[in-house]
């Protein structure tokens, strides 16, 4: 304690900031250390020690004795920790090193914090607590300066987009509390600009307009005789963002292909013919109207016309998520998002907001879906790769607190994280991708409203700040070196505990029951959540058809100083918009009352000027904005878009740089005369192969009872899942699977880096869709009640060649939706993934498509695991396998290419149904999707999930002119691997031969622990212990 | 007779409707209560049988897991808390409810009602959710563990590492008070670092009782994570989850026989 503090405190304490630290006693974990000397490890070279101790600055009209009771009895554990009030003097030899929150970035502990100094301390005014919290840590090296300890608090303990960094004690004397906003009407001349200008206006408003758009701006208030307000440009670019209203994948477009033009139509791939909206030209092009609405939505609405399949769809497209039936009083809703570009910039924040949001999406579909499941994938660069432009973050360092993230969020939502991918590629660097999927439970009868004329317009949740401003407009450009400053106010980091009450209270909303009359009925017409685009988005949606008035300066904020723009367009998390008749407004808000969670008022539904649905924004009665809403949302002009194909794109000069070739695991070339032991072993440990259990087990999985199939399974937990199963309603046997698919590598990036020569975005995604639907199947779904979503994340496709794989993926949407009759329910498009960097050079993403699929099961006891169950059953492979090396990752290892491997389209859905109807006659003891690194990869991770050795004999294996590494390691779709007891191999081949589906014997389970593979020809090839395998499989993301 | 749980929920209590199901199952009804209604009628505590404090992240578990939540009821409903005790009225406090009996001193004695033992960072610094082989302590007087002896429960906590000075530690065990280890045999032996593999402990009744891992999550068959594997015949057992909850439902029943 410091002389300061221990004087004698006055009667009536002024208010002012006291400083506590928390240190964690010897002899106990101190997880704050040793993240930091791990990241020493990796950045401070030398570092001999790190003491580390939480820090609370309070500001408050705290007295001396009460500072100390919140240090003893809230800030420390009285067993494990110790309190010191002020600053500890430094360890003797050490450097002292800060990392603290700016101002006005969330900080969910210091809100929590100043709550319960509020209630130990029922006198003070909880508006008069203001808390910040930070790290201290006192480093021990021989030299290093105070360039090396910024560098190294920059390079891992701190983002300098949301954190400072000090060398000294940080206790200011005060917190900034912001000025009052001084109301400012401010209208941006438009009308006069010529194109120049406009464009000019557009990039330094940051509003990312198009030139087109920017002139149906200027004509429309050319027309209305006056200029545009500030908050009337910020809500047309929201809206009109790419990020909002995919103007992209509903735009028309023109396609055309290398060599199409010389043979006219007919050059076209045979898969433009024959749908709908597509129009087939003369000279070798096609015209696709609204492509969105002509391939992935045209599949659905095509297989709606079947009744068993149109009575199981409830909600496609429509809503915030896709909802099918579960059973005959429930449906599930589901919804995939990405959140790609904050989280490139502040991973945390990033990934944590965009779950967050993807619950909220659940959250908001008809009148409320109870979240129960969470997804992610993620696509990052290789986890070594040191080389980094500038301005981008290492992708270990993405990847820890991508993970850390979306951990924060789900465990403290109580959602259990259930299934999601990492996939690496280098090409990834500077733009990784974080999608984040979440799957509720609706009943049947709340799963539509509409805002009705007259509603209020009741605003749950999370006050409004500055935070995320520009979002939807920043994640519809490109990123550069620079947007790490520029954009740092788009960043976002959310509170869960806000989150999960606001949803406690919807819940409660939605199934009232009225305590007079004892009926049950929801108190709400409509609900959606506030994501890109903050209330401007939300509330402009609703009142789509009916028009909304809105009072802006009746929104609670998080501080003052906030302009009336910023109110509009701020992207603060947990915010729920509901549409609440003006009879149940009071009993929302006792319900909110009673959950302690704030709500507000903020106009209502249903104003009309001259009979049209228009969009009125004031502030303290002023009008700042009149938007008619038909501009608003019809009024974004749809230009033709021009879509040229080739294999490669002719405007990368070059293949991609000497940046990206895929690293070799083991650390020395693998080349294709090395036996087959070091291909399996180099396969195993290939980042997108090696166990991610260093990331599942971070999740809670288990969370609200409902699993079944969990996503590492065998007799240790440490085996690959294809799917997760859940059981919805803990009284029902009935189940839901939940799986994706995702295959950059066979996209025409192969064909840039050489893995490749046709790879190509139609393969790509029906590739994915095979995957999802394989690992679906293989967990105990019915493949014929699978529905898909689908999340495209391109490069910007006003490049006409990126645009054209862009097509091409869309209409393998169409394609494969059909042949494996799965609708796609949902989607979402990301389409600006790329990166300039200050050289100048651009980097895009592979074309990526991730096929999310939600599979129902009958009866969740009917399921199977993948791990190996007994010595003496049969291995057999179903599905043919082909010589196609193209894009595999056998290619990417050894340096190879060659051909992709085309998926079947009659193939695919027929080995699929054969599969589950082995299942469903519980003829399949463990079952295992075939997939990256091929045969050998999938059934080494059957027999060590197992611990059931296993001899392969590949002479029954069906193949098509194979060489033996074809045989062991080519990437065929539609392959699945099944352990069959000897029993039950008679029923299992008849109903295979009588499907018509290729199929063989490739292996016997044994007593043993090995893993051996013989071939006619080649006699034994492979002799590995189990053990072994594990271990390199394990070990590689064993963080 | 009927017997009814009180499952008390706040802001960030995530567990709540598996803890009512995992009651049902186990015959008591059971009504899931807002801390704020408690706060405001402490006597609604009087017409349970049981009470459970189920898992989450109560405030975020920010400053450390369930600390705000002990406060609260600390400043709030201690007294009313302590009086339900002296009624025999069987608690449980699992995962998030354990660290918020532990922190408010209920556990491990009620009376004392001080914080002797805490509920650390796991020992790898990091949340783990995984099923775990636990072992009832045969000498235990807790009501809640009767005729269990080894099994696994899902963990799923970064603040489970339990930890007390020695003496306390000792006290524990030679009281009878240390409920649930975790396997000590195996691959996977302690997985958070607990001193002596402590999982769980029960107050000196026998009827306060907390536990890291989640019971209510082993009530079916399906849950297990090895459940494909195991041999016929295991889908018609009563899993080990359920069992706690059926003993505690036994137990009030028979005082309430008692007590008539």
């Amino acid at each position: 304690m410091t002389a300061a503090d221990t004087s004698t405190a006055p009667p009536c304490p002024a208010s002012r900031v006291h400083r506590f630290e928390v240190r964690t006693l010897a002899g106990q974990a101190d997880p704050l250390a040793d993240r930091a000397r791990s990241q020493a490890d990796d950045n401070l070279p030398g570092c001999t020690a790190i003491a580390a101790a939480k820090v609370f600055l309070i500001e408050a009209p705290l007295t001396d004795e009460q500072a100390r009771r919140v240090a003893d009895e809230l800030l420390a554990d009285p067993v494990s920790q110790s309190a010191t009030l002020g600053s500890a003097p430094i360890v003797d030899g050490a450097r002292l090193l800060e990392v603290h929150y700016q101002p006005g970035v969330m900080d969910p502990v210091a809100e929590s914090t100043a709550d319960a100094i509020a209630e130990m301390f029922p006198t003070l005014d909880r508006e008069a607590i203001y808390v910040a919290t930070g790290e201290r840590y006192d480093i021990t090296h021989p030299d290093a300066d105070d360039t090396a300890l910024t560098a190294f608090a920059n390079a891992g303990l701190a983002n300098a987009v949301i954190q400072d960094v000090t060398l000294a004690p940080h206790h200011p004397g005060s917190f900034p509390h912001g000025h009052a906003y001084d109301f400012n009407l401010t209208h941006v001349p438009i009308r006069d600009l010529d194109d120049e200008a406009l464009m000019k206006l557009s990039r330094e408003g940051h509003l990312f307009l198009s030139l087109d758009e920017m002139q149906q701006v200027q004509r429309y208030y050319r027309d209305a005789d006056r200029e545009p307000t500030d908050v009337e440009l910020e809500t047309l670019a929201q809206t009109w963002s790419e990020h909002c209203v995919h103007k992209t994948l509903k735009a028309r477009i023109r396609y055309t292909q290398a060599g199409a033009e010389r043979s006219a139509a007919s050059g076209l791939p045979s898969f433009f013919q024959n749908k709908p909206n597509h129009d087939l030209h003369d000279d070798g092009s096609v015209t696709i109207h609204n492509l969105l609405k002509s391939t992935v939505a045209a599949a659905t609405f095509k297989l709606k016309e079947d009744p068993a399949i149109g009575d199981w769809l409830v909600s496609v497209f429509d809503d915030n998520a896709g909802i099918v039936k579960l059973d005959e009083t429930h449906g599930i809703a589901i919804k995939v998002e990405t959140h790609n570009h904050p989280s490139a910039i502040e991973p945390y924040g990033g990934a944590a907001t965009g779950i967050g949001g993807c619950i909220r999406d659940i959250m908001g579909t008809g009148l409320s879906a109870k979240p129960i499941a969470n997804t992610d994938t993620f696509c990052v660069a290789h986890p070594g790769t040191t080389d980094l432009p500038a301005g981008v973050l290492a992708p270990k360092r993405v990847l820890r607190r991508v993970v850390d993230g979306v951990r924060d969020y789900g465990n403290r939502m109580g959602i259990p994280t259930v299934n999601g991918a990492v996939y690496f590629h280098d090409d990834y660097l500077a733009n990784p991708l974080v999608f984040a999927g979440c799957v509720g439970i609706i009943p049947l009868d709340k799963c539509f409203g509409d805002p009705q004329p007259g509603d209020r317009i009741i605003i749950l949740g999370g006050r409004t700040g500055r935070d995320g401003i520009h979002g939807a407009t920043f994640s519809s450009d490109e990123l550069t070196d620079t947007h790490a400053d520029e954009f740092s106010h788009a960043v976002q980091i959310g509170n869960a505990i806000t989150e999960k009450k606001t949803l406690d209270v919807i819940l409660q909303a939605r199934d009232y029951t009225d305590p007079d009359t004892g009926q049950q009925r929801c108190l709400f017409n409509a609900i959606s959540d506030c994501g890109a685009g903050g209330f401007s988005s939300a509330v402009g949606e609703m009142g789509e058809k009916v028009g909304a008035y809105v009072t802006l300066e009746t929104a609670p904020l998080k501080y003052r100083g906030l302009s009336y723009t910023e109110v509009w367009i701020s992207e603060a998390q947990e915010r729920m918009p509901l549409a609440v008749p003006q009879e149940n407004v009071e009993t929302i808000k006792a319900l909110c009352a009673a959950e302690d969670v704030e709500c507000c008022d903020l106009g209502y539904f249903g104003y009309t000027e001259n009979e049209t649905p228009t969009l009125k924004l004031t502030y303290h009665g002023t009008e700042v904005g009149n938007l008619a809403m038909p501009l608003l949302h019809d009024g974004i002009p749809t230009p033709t878009r021009e879509a040229a194909w080739s294999p490669l794109n002719p405007r990368h000069k070059t293949q991609t740089p000497d940046r990206s070739p895929v690293r070799s695991i083991a650390g020395d070339p693998l080349t294709q005369d090395r036996n087959t032991s070091d291909k399996l072993f180099a396969l195993l440990a290939h980042p997108n192969i090696a166990s991610k259990h260093w990331v599942v087990r971070q999740y809670d999985h288990e969370v609200q009872g409902s699993s079944v199939v969990k996503p590492l399974v065998g007799p240790q937990q440490d085996g690959p899942s294809d799917a997760a199963v859940l059981r919805p309603k803990l009284d029902s046997a009935k189940g839901i699977t939940l799986s994706c698919g995702l295959a950059p590598h066979v996209s025409e990036k192969a064909n840039h880096t050489g893995h490749a020569t046709d790879g190509d975005s139609y393969q790509m995604v029906l590739h994915a869709i095979d995957e999802a639907m394989r690992n679906a199947v293989c967990t105990g779904a019915d493949p014929d009640r699978v529905a898909i979503l689908d999340n495209f994340c391109w490069a910007k496709c006003d490049d006409p060649w990126q645009l054209g794989t862009l097509v091409r993926a869309a209409e393998a949407c169409y394609d494969g939706a059909l042949a494996y009759r799965t609708p796609f329910v949902s989607g979402k498009d990301s389409l600006s993934n790329q990166f300039t960097t200050e050289d100048g050079d651009l980097i895009t993403i592979p074309q990526t498509m991730l096929i999310s699929a939600l599979g129902i099961v009958e009866d969740v006891n009917q399921c199977v695991t993948m791990d190996a169950k007994q010595p003496g059953n049969a291995l057999f492979i179903v599905g043919s396998t082909t010589w196609h090396m193209g894009g595999s990752h056998y290619a990417m290892l050894t340096g190879t290419s060659g051909n992709i491997p085309p998926v079947d389209l009659a193939a695919g859905p027929r080995n699929a149904k054969a599969v589950a109807s082995l299942i469903r006659q519980r003829l399949v003891a463990s079952a295992h999707d075939c997939s990256e690194g091929g045969l050998l990869v999938a059934a080494a991770e059957m027999a060590f999930a197992g611990r059931v050795g296993l001899d392969l004999d590949l002479a029954g294996q069906p193949c098509e002119s194979c060489l033996l590494d074809q045989q062991l390691f080519a990437e065929t779709p539609s392959r699945y691997l099944l352990e069959v007891e000897q029993d039950h191999i008679g029923a299992f081949m008849d109903t295979l031969l009588k499907a018509g589906v290729p199929f063989g014997q490739v292996g016997l389970f044994k007593d043993h622990q090995q893993l051996t593979c013989r071939t006619p020809t080649a006699g034994q090839i492979l002799d590995a212990k189990l053990d072994d395998l594990r271990e390199a499989w394990l070990g590689m993301l064993d963080w | 007779m009927s017997v009814s749980t009180l499952i008390l929920r706040t802001a960030g209590t995530n567990c709540e409707a598996e803890l009512a199901f995992a009651f049902e199952q186990a015959g008591s009804s059971t009504q899931t209560v807002h801390l704020g209604r408690l706060i405001d009628d402490p006597t609604l505590l009087e017409r349970f049988d049981i009470l459970g404090f189920p898992g989450g992240f109560s405030y975020g578990d920010d400053i450390a897991a369930g600390r705000i939540l002990a406060n609260r009821l600390r400043h709030r409903l201690l007294g009313p808390l302590q009086e339900a005790v002296r009624r025999g009225v069987p608690m449980i406090g699992i995962c998030n409810g354990f660290q918020v009996l532990v922190k408010l001193g209920l556990l491990p004695d009620p009376e004392a009602a001080t914080q002797t033992v805490t509920l650390g960072d796991n020992v790898s610094g990091r949340f783990i959710c995984k099923w775990v082989g636990i072992t009832a302590d045969a000498g235990s007087r807790c009501v809640w563990t009767r005729g269990l002896g080894d099994f696994e429960l899902p963990m799923a906590h970064g603040e489970g590492r339990f930890t007390a000075p020695h003496d306390v530690i000792d006290r524990l065990n030679s009281q009878g008070q240390v409920a649930l280890r975790y396997s000590t045999s195996g691959t996977d032996t302690n997985p958070n670092g607990s001193d002596d593999a402590i999982a769980g402990i029960c107050d000196p009744t026998g009827l306060v009782f907390g536990l890291m891992p989640h019971p209510e999550r082993y009530t079916v068959p399906t849950q297990h994570p090895q459940w494909t594997r195991q041999p016929k015949g295991f889908a018609e057992q009563t899993m080990p989850g359920l069992r706690f909850f059926q003993n505690a439902v036994e137990h009030a029943k028979q005082n309430a026989a008692a007590a008539v």
